[in-house]
């Protein structure tokens, strides 16, 4: 029986078996991305405090936190270092994406699991880098590493960049896994076209990991030999081309982005779906957008360089490209809308963060039109409107994806259902926190405030641009006190939590087959599949949340 | 690790898989995929390599003066037979046969071993003639002049300017002035970053590659591999043929030039 | 296609694989080795001659026949899932693609610093 194991609930993968050891060198999927969760967690924590640190600088003109404009450099050089290559990047796939990709896929494991380790053990080493390059005093150069600067200042460039660097290949091998996993290890009767969202999603992703990586990596290790030994391929003193750095750089971070939102569309396609009790509405429009989006992503990359001596050829190929990526981009918001529409919505916590997935990006993606338009990048290069874009599509996007789906699979890694108010309520918060934070940048962006400058004394309008920044700052404080909640919310339910059954959402996908939590080899046969949208089968039941009330086939027995 | 199969011959069924066929084709996909992030990790420098090639083909022409062709050619036949040996080795994995298996890693070994021996000889020419980049800054580093406030190094350590003008000459370019021979200089040691950055990433590569066919060795005169477990073999036999693939680009690239 | 997956495959050596894998033919391996040195001395023949810009051009199709041989032969390719070919020209392609849009880029800014460099000298 697919659901036999629910009635055991003692025995599962956080218990079976016990000891340190027996975490450390796990090839369990499932605490491989549980750990992955707890290391990410340190960091957005960690990247929190460099984000309040630079907003309280900000509120007022002249020095708050700190008089030194230097420190202030690296505030937000290691804001943006943690949270890029330590949260945004690895949130979703490496912790729930490894969490849940076998699942769903009705398999006991991904296709490698050693090499599943190794990225965890990867990101680990290239997490001490990035601790060890805190310990040296920070690094200065912005997130970006622009060369000549990064292969002059005598701050801590070479640790945090072979920290990047390691964690480069944790990414890649995570990819590798997921590729091959949805490639050979797909149950029979999963075609490419019956399989849940996520993992179009993952899959998108999966390919940039494998493509762009290795272009981060070796202009990395470049940069290094240039800081240590003077090999100029980048460094004009030295007979480089700085410019030739920013392709390299940007043919990998410009993708990079579609690693970090992808897997959230692919959160925000099931979530929707199941909290609106419809079939997801345009299921292979969705699909194939996730890899046109995965695709058109390496088309595009110069748009981060039309200031940079990019020649204006290439900045107009690249600026015509980029607004070709705002179409699939909006035929999923199209599609989640449709889903959304005469749907029976329940505002759980997941749901709402996931909405507030759909408004958000929405802004975030629409403003990225402005910055693809060569004149008016011009007008805004370098401003808070770039930084609150930014912010819109990564902090907005990715984040409150992240928190939709901690909170939709929250009930399968830990077996307890939280406290649906607090979810609620820490909801409500990073929705006016978060806007309160980035919509004053929009504003003072077009005004001309310039991002990463320390004080703002010269800029015209003062009163003005205060004004806006103090909203910031409170936005800012009232964010992170809304994501504190939430985290206080869901550790709270571990103790006070009711047990959760195998299925509380009534979704379709087939993780929710196997007990909460899960026992260490998943599924003790394979669960049967089925559309993974159709939710008529499952009705609510007291005892055991939702079960399956009609047979597909003979051998499908609900318990 | 718990393994569910039944067979007592034959390569082990991890538990995840469903077939021993499926297990193969996960394995050899993950490797092509591996193989297309070495194809790309190679690619930044094969793109800096065509940037400059186009923008300062002068910088070529100078430089690959001071490569010994003679020397690259005969690398390349060395590593292409080291490729035959490695696919003769897959083929004796598969089909069982110990001894063939490990008389062809075996010589696929000495290949690698050969061709690092002649780099290596090539290398230390270049080290002679201070050429190597970043040699000045590493030989001022560990000298007994060092000044850890000074930021240059002095004259001594810099690439060897008679020697580069003799060679010039020797290659037809005859009374160059101090100016010419500056520039000269410049565009060698742009050419020296070029070839040290494509040739020692690829010297790792081969490097890494005798570290797991050593390890392939040891296992397969314990006949670990000739008993249906040929896979191992397989990939490293699919990782060694991609080195010798980018060597065939990078010997033509940068040794013959006109 | 692969065709020792087929468990009727008489081939040599299909039994022994357990039919998952290709075996290569020996014959062929000399073949394509022949042909890979034979290659390499053309390669060198004709970096003597002076094709003007096309030089390059020369030297990079022979290199990419070879590399052709050693993927379909040696790395078995030609006999492998077809998948696993998409796979690897795939990263062909994306390497074409960074490398030709940087490559254009350059070529299209390079004037540029030219010209400022001769007004500096001035």
């Amino acid at each position: 029986m697919a659901t036999s194991t629910a009635d055991n609930p003692t025995r599962n993968y956080l218990n079976d078996p016990r000891g340190v050891k027996s975490w450390l060198f796990t090839r369990d999927h499932k605490r491989i991305g549980l750990m992955f969760l707890c290391l990410v967690t340190v960091a957005v924590s960690l990247g929190a405090v460099f984000a309040l640190l630079i907003r309280t600088e900000l509120t007022l003109p002249g020095p708050t936190v700190t008089d030194s404009p230097s420190l202030y450099n690296r505030f937000f050089t290691l804001h943006g270092a943690i949270m890029i290559f330590l949260f945004v990047l690895p949130a979703i796939p490496s912790s729930l994406g490894n969490f849940v990709l076998p699942l769903m896929l009705g398999a006991k494991d991904v296709a490698f699991p050693r090499l599943n380790l190794a990225s965890l053990w990867l990101f680990a080493f290239g997490m001490a880098f990035f601790i060890l390059t805190l310990a040296l005093g920070g690094v200065d150069t912005g997130w970006t590493f622009y060369p000549p600067y990064s292969t002059g200042t005598p701050t801590a460039v070479t640790t945090a960049v072979v920290g990047a660097f390691i964690l480069g290949f944790s990414s890649i091998f995570t990819g590798i896994n997921f590729l091959v996993t949805i490639h050979t290890m797909r149950p029979p009767g999963m075609g490419w076209f019956r399989m849940p969202l996520f993992l179009w999603g993952l899959y998108g992703t999966a390919i940039i990991q494998i493509l762009a990586t290795p272009v981060l990596a070796i202009t990395l290790l470049l940069l290094v030999v240039e800081r240590t030994l003077g090999v100029g391929i980048f460094d004009a003193k030295l007979g480089g081309d700085p410019v030739l750095f920013q392709h390299f750089f940007w043919f990998y971070s410009h993708p990079a982005v579609y690693i970090m939102i992808l897997p959230a569309m692919g959160i925000v396609s099931e979530v929707i779906a199941v909290f609106s009790r419809k079939h997801i509405f345009g299921y292979k429009f969705i699909a194939y957008s996730s890899l046109a989006i995965a695709l058109l992503g390496f088309f595009v990359w110069g748009h981060h360089m039309f200031v940079s001596g990019q020649s204006p050829l290439v900045g107009m190929i690249f600026s015509a490209l980029t607004f070709a990526v705002a179409i699939p981009s909006a035929i999923k918001v199209f599609n989640w809308v449709t889903t959304l529409y005469k749907g029976a919505i329940d505002l759980s916590p997941a749901m709402c963060f996931s909405l507030m997935f759909v408004f958000i990006f929405g802004v975030g993606g629409l403003t990225g039109l402005f910055l693809g338009s060569l004149a008016t990048n011009i007008q805004v290069h370098d401003t808070s409107f770039v930084v609150a874009h930014f912010h819109y599509t990564m902090a907005g996007g990715t984040l409150t994806a992240f928190l939709a789906g901690l909170y939709y699979w929250w009930p399968k890694i830990t077996g307890r259902m939280y406290g649906r108010r607090w979810g609620q309520i820490a909801a409500g918060l990073v929705f006016i926190g978060f806007n309160l934070t980035y919509f004053p940048q929009f504003v003072i962006g077009w005004q001309g405030m310039p991002r990463r400058y320390y004080d703002y004394e010269l800029v015209t309008d003062i009163p003005f641009i205060t004004g806006w920044q103090i909203i910031s700052t409170v936005g800012g404080y009232l964010f992170v006190g809304g994501v504190v909640f939430a985290a206080v919310g869901l550790i709270r339910s571990l103790w006070t939590g009711a047990r959760a059954p195998a299925n509380p959402w009534g979704a379709a996908t087939l993780e929710w087959q196997c007990s909460s939590p899960p026992p260490s080899g998943n599924f003790d046969q394979p669960p049967p599949v089925g559309d993974c949208y159709v939710f008529d089968d499952w009705e609510y039941d007291e005892e055991k949340g939702y079960v399956r009330v009609t047979k597909e086939s003979e051998d499908v027995v609900s318990t | 690790m718990p393994h569910d199969h039944d067979q007592t011959d034959g390569p082990p069924l991890a538990h995840h898989f469903d077939s021993l066929q499926q297990q193969f084709d996960s394995a050899r996909l993950g490797m092509w995929i591996f193989l297309v992030t070495e194809i790309l990790f190679f690619g930044g420098l094969f793109c800096a390599y065509a940037v400059y090639r186009a923008n300062h083909p002068a910088v070529f022409v100078d430089g690959h003066h001071f490569l010994q062709t003679p020397l690259g050619a005969f690398n390349t036949c060395v590593l292409l037979l080291s490729s035959l040996t490695m696919a003769w080795s897959v083929r004796a994995a598969q089909l069982r046969r110990r001894g063939t298996l490990v008389a062809m890693l075996g010589a696929t070994i000495l290949c690698g071993l050969v061709f690092m021996g002649v780099k290596a000889v090539e290398y230390r020419h270049k080290w002679e003639h201070r050429l190597v980049p970043g040699q000045a800054r590493l030989q001022y580093w560990f000298s007994d002049e060092h000044d850890p406030n000074g930021v240059e190094p002095p004259k001594e350590f810099l690439p060897d300017r008679e020697y580069i003008r003799e060679h010039l000459e020797a290659a037809g370019y005859t009374d160059l002035t101090d100016e010419q021979l500056d520039r000269r200089v410049a565009n060698l040691r742009t050419f020296m970053a070029i070839y040290f950055s494509l040739t020692v990433l690829h010297a790792l590569h081969v490097l890494i590659g005798l570290g797991v066919l050593t390890w392939l060795l040891l296992g397969a005169t314990r006949g670990r591999w000739t008993s249906g477990h040929f896979t191992p073999v397989d990939l490293v036999g699919l990782y060694w043929h991609l080195v010798d693939l980018i060597w065939i680009y990078l010997f033509p690239l940068l040794y013959l030039i006109h | 296609m692969n065709e020792t997956t087929n468990p009727t495959n008489e081939k040599p050596g299909a039994h022994a694989t357990g039919g998952v894998a290709h075996v290569a033919d020996p014959r062929v391996l000399l073949a394509v080795f022949a042909a890979l040195i034979g290659l390499t001395a053309l390669t060198v023949g004709v970096s003597y001659f002076d094709f003007g810009g096309l030089n390059i051009f020369v030297a990079l199709g022979v290199a990419t026949v070879k590399a052709g041989l050693v993927a379909l032969y040696f790395m078995h390719l030609r006999y492998d899932n077809l998948f696993n070919s998409v796979v690897f020209l795939t990263g062909v392609a994306f390497l074409g693609l960074f490398l030709g849009i940087t490559l254009l880029d350059t070529v299209e800014y390079q004037p540029g610093i030219e010209t400022f460099q001769e007004s500096q000298l001035k």
